[in-house]
């Protein structure tokens, strides 16, 4: 682990229980951030990727539990009896941006209490100090008339101003790591491009890592530097951002491509491509390949066995036997 | 509270309402309380208002001072303890059976109406529920039966046209959903007439929310009698109901505190057992909507 | 806002005045009050000589609107027991009664507040249906004999706390316990729903994640929302109160306006058994109306709807 590396997850997994027996959510995930790093994580919704982001901060839902060999933060193991560890990490070290701007802040505060509440917490200091930070950030994030917006109740603001808020709160405490769990999939589409590149700003001008949860691939090739696509509670291919677009090589990250709708590649009014299939039940998941039933290039040996994540070139690596071709190109 | 519009009559629900502990503890102690009301006469060679002044105030088996035969003691006439407690039983499970009865007739039917037919009928209704509502329970029962005389008639009149106000909010919320549900619209399409329809088709659907709302108001209407009763304005001696030997237990609470702990614990014993009953009923019945 | 306060405030007078023909009904239709103000020995020519001075042979309308008027200006007739005018007799025992109510609804949430936060906090855990038991029992005893095993408890057997009167506030101590402890179970029940809707919602994720301390996301952020309701139903249950310290003040001899109540209803006083029902009501409409109003000014959301 270099001195450079953020965050560093060794497999972790989390079980939520329902009521046919426990679900692996997540199976064995690995993450790895440097400083001021955006890492995208990608999947469909139900392929674990909110459950990660979650349970570093130890905020699963209630009955869920999560396992990990390693958590180690800024160089620190949070690992053990870590919920001292993550408490503070919360809101101080990490900041936390959620996907419903709607109910993520409190109806019955003004927003100036709930952001200044987050500052004093973790550093202390005058109401006045803390305001003055929140008036900073409400600017930086882009909110005019900053002061007197601090006493208005967020159901007087919009869905993109919440959202702005929730950024500013998460930046209260000048977090060296963000997560931003599908930060704009609640919002018009015209509000999530302006969201997407004031986080992409904010990220560049505070050096802050990102760790970035969506469901749109097109959302994070704006902003990641590595992407990590996840199916079924596992990751199935990992690496840099611009070579996984150039040359996806795991066929769901391939499928997920294929179904983003890209004018170069697809003609106007014709219809996009969708992978066909489910995803399989995670209540006892097969010791198989997840994605071999939807599989075009399925083999007999991928319903044999689970595949292992190999390497695949420096820093790439893929959870596949018989994935595309290298060179692969539309 | 709300109940959803389409519920289709099952049994299996009621099987399914058996491994509801609350509902077979509370339902078993409030049965075996009846069975004891029932049985009263065979149960004990007493009259529960043939005084025998010289067996007064005798104490329980297990204290001193004791006569054989009354195993609960005699209360202030020489009157058998456990005689009266059981045919106690009978007057509040009778009072409250009965009130209960009648404000469930009074209330279904209002909030029937008023969520069927909605608008100005409904604002009416929901007046006189507002109305009531802004009645103190207590002192208007008192009221009536003071000038009406107290008498377990007149009793369990006022109780039974005072608390219909529940049945009637819960009915109509009920009725308001079940009106816009299909099989509602189905059967006026086919023409059915009205009252053909409020008894066919919705009330059975919403008995579920109703039998809930009866077991609360059952222990209301037990607590109410008592109350009036200690108060001396409700059932009159020498008839024994629970409130009214809590009036005269007191007087001798000092040296016989039995005399009021005893129908103290009867009225707690089944009107939790019926409130007990009920939240097993609320839970068994929304677990086998899903 | 303003149009739902006018509503309200409609709503509430109409109400109260439907409230006033059945008090009027109680003590002008449903008993002779002719009779009832006659002395046991008087005629019947006495008796009609009373209705005529007294107005009783009047149209009933007029004499509504005759009673009407003299409610309005504070004129609730004289009792027939003591020959005192009716509104000074209740003003004197208002002070006790209303102390005693608001102990026992301060006693009340002081239980019901941190044990419904707390039954939600380990939802369906043995903490959880502890409080639920609870609750339960505090539903099925009744005041009454509340009062009675106090008085035996702490009265007689161990001697600490006085059991009769008003005097002191030692006396009033255990007519709290037996009043607050049955408004205790509705209001624990509401703020344990409450509460369990509030934790699990997404701003209390939110400041989980910010690292709030878990004490404060609980009482302050927390509670706050889950509060609303709550105080409405206080409102509510301040106004069973009024009506529930008949029992507890017979009971307890305390000298408020439930004992005056008992008294007149033994006695069969109309003049006082009207007047208590028309003031307790419109006691009870007026904390309603209240509630409504301070659950509108409490929430933002409502209120900036103005």
């Amino acid at each position: 682990m270099s001195a450079l590396t953020l965050l560093d997850v060794d497999n972790l997994c989390v079980t939520l229980p329902t009521a046919s027996g426990p679900l692996s959510a997540v199976r064995g995930v690995s993450l790895s951030l440097r400083r001021g790093e955006t890492l995208g994580i990608v999947g469909e919704s139900g392929c674990g990727k909110s459950m990660t982001a979650l349970s570093l901060l130890n905020l699963l839902p209630s009955g869920a539990k999560a396992t990990m060999s390693r958590y180690a933060f800024d160089g620190e193991t949070v690992t053990g009896r870590g919920k001292r560890g993550i408490r503070n990490l919360r809101g101080n070290r990490i900041g936390m941006i959620f996907q419903e701007p709607m109910t993520a802040l409190n109806p019955v505060f003004p927003i100036g209490s709930q952001l200044t509440a987050v500052y004093r917490r973790h550093k202390g200091g005058s109401e006045a100090a803390a305001r003055e930070r929140a008036v900073m950030l409400l600017e930086r994030v882009g909110i005019s008339n900053a002061a007197a917006r601090l006493a208005q109740f967020p159901h007087q603001l919009s869905g993109g101003l919440r959202q702005r808020v929730m950024i500013a709160m998460a930046l209260m405490c000048e977090p060296s790591l963000i997560i931003a769990d599908e930060p704009t999939t609640a919002l018009d589409v015209t509000i999530q491009m302006q969201i997407l590149k004031l986080l992409a700003d904010i990220k560049t001008a505070f050096g802050t890592g990102l760790i970035l949860i969506t469901h749109d691939l097109g959302v994070v090739s704006h902003v990641a530097d590595k992407i990590a696509v996840m199916y079924a509670g596992e990751v199935v291919e990992t690496g840099r951002t611009a070579e996984i677009l150039a040359a996806p090589r795991h066929p769901y990250t391939v499928g997920l491509l294929g179904s983003l709708p890209d004018p170069s590649r697809t003609a106007p009014g014709a219809p996009l491509a969708t992978i066909p299939g489910t995803v399989p039940s995670l209540i006892d998941p097969p010791d198989a390949c997840a994605f071999a039933d939807r599989c075009a290039r399925v083999l007999p040996r991928c319903t044999a066995a689970a595949p292992a994540l190999r390497q695949d070139g420096p820093g790439r690596s893929i959870r596949c036997v018989n994935p595309e071709p290298a060179a692969w190109v539309a | 509270m709300s109940v959803p519009a389409a519920q289709v009559r099952r049994p299996a629900r009621w099987r399914a309402a058996l491994t509801h502990k609350s509902l077979v503890i509370g339902g078993g102690v409030v049965l075996l309380i009846a069975i004891a009301a029932i049985l009263a006469p065979v149960l004990t060679p007493f009259d529960p208002a043939q005084p025998d002044i010289a067996n007064r105030l005798k104490s329980p088996f297990w204290m001193a001072d004791t006569v054989p035969g009354h195993y609960l003691g005699t209360d202030q006439l020489g009157r058998d303890y456990l005689t009266r407690l059981l045919y106690g039983a009978r007057i509040s499970l009778v009072i409250g059976l009965v009130a209960v009865a009648i404000s469930a007739t009074i209330g279904i039917t209002l909030g029937l109406v008023a969520g069927y037919f909605g608008g100005k009928v409904d604002a009416v209704i929901g007046f006189v529920i507002t109305t009531r509502l802004s009645m103190p329970l207590v002192l208007i029962a008192l009221a009536v039966v003071a000038i009406a005389g107290g008498s377990l008639t007149t009793v369990t009149l006022v109780i039974g046209l005072l608390i219909w106000d529940q049945f009637a909010v819960v009915t109509r919320t009920a009725t308001q959903q079940a009106r816009s549900a299909d099989y509602v619209r189905a059967a006026e399409a086919m023409g059915c007439s009205l009252p053909h329809i409020l008894a066919r088709e919705i009330l059975p659907n919403i008995m579920p929310a109703v039998i809930v709302v009866a077991t609360v108001e059952l222990a209301n209407a037990i607590l109410l009698e008592a109350a009036l009763s200690f108060l001396g304005l409700g059932v009159q001696a020498p008839l024994p109901s629970w409130g009214l030997m809590l009036s005269e237990g007191k007087n001798f609470m000092f040296f016989d505190p039995w005399l009021i702990t005893l129908p103290g614990l009867c009225l707690v014993t089944l009107t939790m057992a019926i409130n007990l009953m009920g939240d097993g009923l609320r839970d068994a019945l929304r677990s086998g909507r899903r | 806002m303003l149009r739902f306060l006018l509503q309200r405030l409609i709503v509430a007078a109409a109400v109260a005045l439907t409230v006033s023909v059945i008090t009027f009904v109680l003590s002008h239709v449903a008993i002779d009050p002719a009779v009832a103000v006659a002395p046991d020995s008087a005629t019947d020519a006495d008796i009609a000589a009373i209705r005529a001075q007294y107005g009783f042979d009047r149209p009933l309308p007029v004499q509504y609107l005759g009673y009407l008027g003299d409610i309005v200006t504070l004129d609730l007739g004289t009792s027939y027991l003591t020959g005192e005018p009716v509104a000074g007799m209740i003003a004197e025992r208002v002070p006790t009664t209303a102390l005693l109510a608001v102990f026992s609804i301060l006693f009340a949430l002081a239980l019901a507040i941190p044990l419904g936060v707390l039954a939600a906090s380990f939802p369906n855990t043995m903490i959880d249906r502890l409080c639920l038991l609870l609750a339960v029992a505090g539903q099925a005893i009744p005041n009454f004999w509340a009062g009675l095993i106090l008085i035996l408890i702490f009265g007689v057997n161990l001697q600490w706390l006085p059991i009769s009167g008003s005097s002191s506030l030692a006396h009033f101590v255990l007519p709290t316990i037996a009043l607050g402890t049955f408004a205790m179970p509705a209001l624990m029940r509401l703020t344990r729903a409450g509460m369990l809707d509030v934790l699990a919602s997404d701003f209390v994720r939110t400041h989980r994640a910010m690292g709030l301390a878990p004490a404060a996301i609980l009482f302050r952020w927390g509670l706050s929302n889950a509060l609303l309701p709550v105080i409405s139903l206080t409102a509510v249950q301040f106004g069973f109160m009024l009506g529930g310290s008949i029992i507890i003040e017979s009971v307890f001899a305390i000298h408020g306006v439930g004992y005056l109540a008992w008294q007149s209803f033994s006695r069969a006083d109309m003049p006082v058994i009207q007047a208590i029902v028309l003031l307790v009501s419109l006691a009870y409409i007026v904390l309603t109306l209240a509630a409504d109003l301070i659950n509108a000014w409490m929430d933002p959301r409502i209120r900036s709807a103005a």
